[in-house]
């Protein structure tokens, strides 16, 4: 890529004028790491630089790499959280449910989701939450009946989301299903209202079984907004990981190391496409070189 | 957790506060805090730096205002650049002589062109015209429905021939589904034997890089040769935004901009980004998830949003 060239052609010359370190700044921002962390990341690059006297260039991209490896820490257990849990001797499905602003890939990675839940023979349920855009729902119920997955919808628009959030795990429930996977709408977070919803969504859906995990979808063309919707989604929604989608395009998901650190909780998986199969594990050092070029 | 610009500017106003003319070291301070509010708002780096350049240029060169001192002069020179780089020229549709007006929707997955196409129709109903909106997204699951339901709510027709990716359809979708071409083509024809004098094609949200859908875009527009294609990007993009909006200027040519999703709280310098590497006006607002969420691009108000300044003329007199 041209960044990546022209990281490499800041970095092989000889010595590193205050220019370069302007142009390897550029870079980092160029991906959406943010001002923040890109300023950190540089500073502590220099220091390394200057404390291990290195002067070559390869050197001192390796460094870089590592630096930002560093912050996105390898060592993250990414890990879905799919073990049933037993609540009062009773057998509860491993429930998840998606969050994030509109139009970010929240269903369709249910609908992968599904996929790969049922490829490894696990029993899934879907509940439609989203019962708002038009037809959500039936996109939801399309990925789905795909995998050969039941949907729980409402009959109507505009029906109680956490009704039917309700109602899908309880199905679960009683079928004795592995997992829920429970598809939320689209909504900004500076949404009073409708953050307030999604709230409610959460305490009535614990009240049936406990949340495995929460996922937050951010989509990797995210800019610095990303901040505040981990800000907000993470107070209201008590997230436990984040998916980072549309990777297979030219954004480089930077947004997501300052998100990380904010939430305290990984990258779990990414979206490669519109595909069934195009989700997959979130792969530090694949981000990083992602991000380098 | 940071400043807002308005902040560190009133703290660099502070330092400046009494001198009468604009050095080099002053414009110098103000440029790298505006460079620095131009970043945390998204716009692209390349913008930035060619922003930047272009307004220290302007305030070394600028003639010494008694009135103000040299950092409100400053500020007052970028927001006058950032108005006019944002649309000194915002226009309205652009109707064809001989009915019916074509419109075609373009942009990247979930950016709200679907959303945009009922909100579109809506507010042109209301102006007296006879819309018809026209399914040539095959591709998302149940995008046809999806805009069947928006033009219900809009009261207005639909045509879709094809039921697009839905449960019946055996589609995987990283293969072309049916033939959009075709069902853009038909529906303009459609539409000039029932008589509707505009028709909205929605279309498939696609990737820049994306060969193969980015072509089948191209092949739209050649087949219905819209009076305009409207190029939809989501307010919150990042840095993206000038890799992307290059692409579908090369790829359908788009004449103007629609910045969706203005409802959020992101200072949306994507449209500083888009408007600067494009040149194409930005026409619209898209700011809620209701039909009627929709207004005409207000420069000014955008410029303030950008540089995080509430009202930047009320600053400059407060300093
Ligand atoms: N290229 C690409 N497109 C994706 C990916 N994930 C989702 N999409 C597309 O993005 C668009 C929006 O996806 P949805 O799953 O409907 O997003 P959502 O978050 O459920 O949207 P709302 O419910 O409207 O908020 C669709 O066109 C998807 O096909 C991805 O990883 N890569
Ligand atoms: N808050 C808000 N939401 C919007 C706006 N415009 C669209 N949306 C929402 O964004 C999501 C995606 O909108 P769509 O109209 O489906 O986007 P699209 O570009 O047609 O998506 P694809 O067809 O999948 O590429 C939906 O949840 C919409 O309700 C807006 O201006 N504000
Ligand atoms: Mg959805
Ligand atoms: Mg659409």
């Amino acid at each position: 890529s041209p960044l990546g060239a022209r990281l490499l052609s800041v970095l092989s010359r000889d010595t590193l004028t205050e220019d370069d370190w302007d142009e390897i700044e550029e870079t980092l921002l160029l991906a959406d790491l943010g001002t923040g962390p890109a300023e950190e990341l540089l500073e502590a690059l220099r220091t390394r630089v200057r404390v291990l006297g290195v002067r070559e260039p390869a050197a001192v991209r390796e460094l870089l790499r590592e630096e930002l490896l560093r912050v996105v820490d390898p060592t993250l257990d990414r890990s879905l959280a799919l073990d049933r849990p037993v609540v009062d001797g009773v057998t509860k499905p491993a429930v998840m449910m998606v969050v994030g602003v509109n139009g970010t890939g929240k269903t369709t990675t249910v609908g992968k989701l599904a996929r790969v839940l049922v490829a490894e023979h696990r029993s899934v349920v879907l509940g439609a939450a989203d019962t708002f855009r038009a037809a959500a729902a039936d996109q939801l119920e399309t990925w789905g009946s795909r995998v050969g997955v039941p949907t729980v919808r409402s009959a109507k628009d505009g029906a109680d989301p956490a009704a039917v959030a309700f109602d899908a795990v309880r199905r679960g429930v009683t079928d004795d299903v592995d997992v829920v996977l429970v598809d939320t709408a689209g909504r900004l977070q500076n949404k009073a209202g409708l953050m307030d919803e999604l709230g409610k969504i959460t305490r009535v859906v614990t009240r049936e079984a406990p949340l495995g995990e929460v996922l937050l979808v951010l989509d990797a063309t995210t800019g610095q907004n990303g901040m505040q919707q981990a800000k907000v989604f993470g107070e209201v929604a008590g997230v436990t990981g984040i998916v980072l989608t549309k990777l297979d395009g030219t954004a480089k998901g930077g947004i997501v190391v300052a998100v990380q650190r904010r939430l305290g909780v990984p990258v779990k998986l990414v979206g490669l496409g519109e595909g069934p199969d195009d989700l997959a594990p979130f792969v530090p050092e694949q981000f990083v070189d992602g991000i380098l070029g | 957790m940071f400043n807002s610009l308005s902040d560190r500017l009133t703290a660099t106003f502070k330092n400046l506060r009494g001198k009468g003319r604009l050095s080099e070291a002053d414009i110098d301070a103000t440029v790298r805090e505006i460079r620095r509010a131009l970043l945390d708002a998204d716009v692209a780096v390349p913008v930035v730096r060619e922003f930047t350049a272009a307004v220290r240029e302007r305030a070394l060169g600028a003639e010494v205002s008694g009135a103000l001192n040299p950092a409100q002069q400053v500020v007052k020179i970028v927001n006058a650049e950032l108005v006019e780089i944002l649309g000194g020229q915002t226009r309205t549709l652009q109707l064809a002589k001989t009915p019916p007006t074509v419109i075609m929707l373009a942009g990247l997955q979930g950016a709200g062109k679907t959303t945009l196409a009922g909100k579109l129709a809506l507010a042109l109903k209301e102006q007296g015209h006879t819309p018809l909106l026209v399914a040539a997204d095959l591709q998302r699951p149940n995008a046809v429905t999806q805009l069947a339901v928006v033009a219900e709510r809009a009261g207005v027709p639909v045509f879709a021939p094809h039921p697009g990716n839905t449960s019946s359809a055996d589609g995987e979708t990283d293969t072309i589904i049916g033939d959009p071409v075709g069902v853009a083509r038909d529906g303009v024809a459609e539409a000039r034997s029932k008589q509707h004098d505009v028709v909205i094609v929605d279309t498939a949200g696609r990737l820049g890089v994306d060969r193969l859908l980015m072509q089948q875009a191209a092949d739209i527009r050649a087949a219905i040769t819209p009076d305009e294609v409207l190029f939809v990007i989501d307010a919150m993009i990042g840095q993206d935004a000038v890799t992307t909006a290059q692409a579908f200027l090369d790829g359908v040519d788009f004449t103007g901009v629609v910045l969706s999703k203005l409802d959020g709280d992101a200072r949306g310098g994507a449209a500083l980004s888009v408007a600067k590497i494009t040149g194409r006006p930005i026409m619209f607002a898209s700011t809620g998830e209701k039909l009627t969420d929709f207004e005409v691009f207000h420069p000014d108000r955008m410029a303030s949003r950008i540089l995080d300044m509430g009202d930047v003329l009320t600053l400059i007199e407060q300093a």
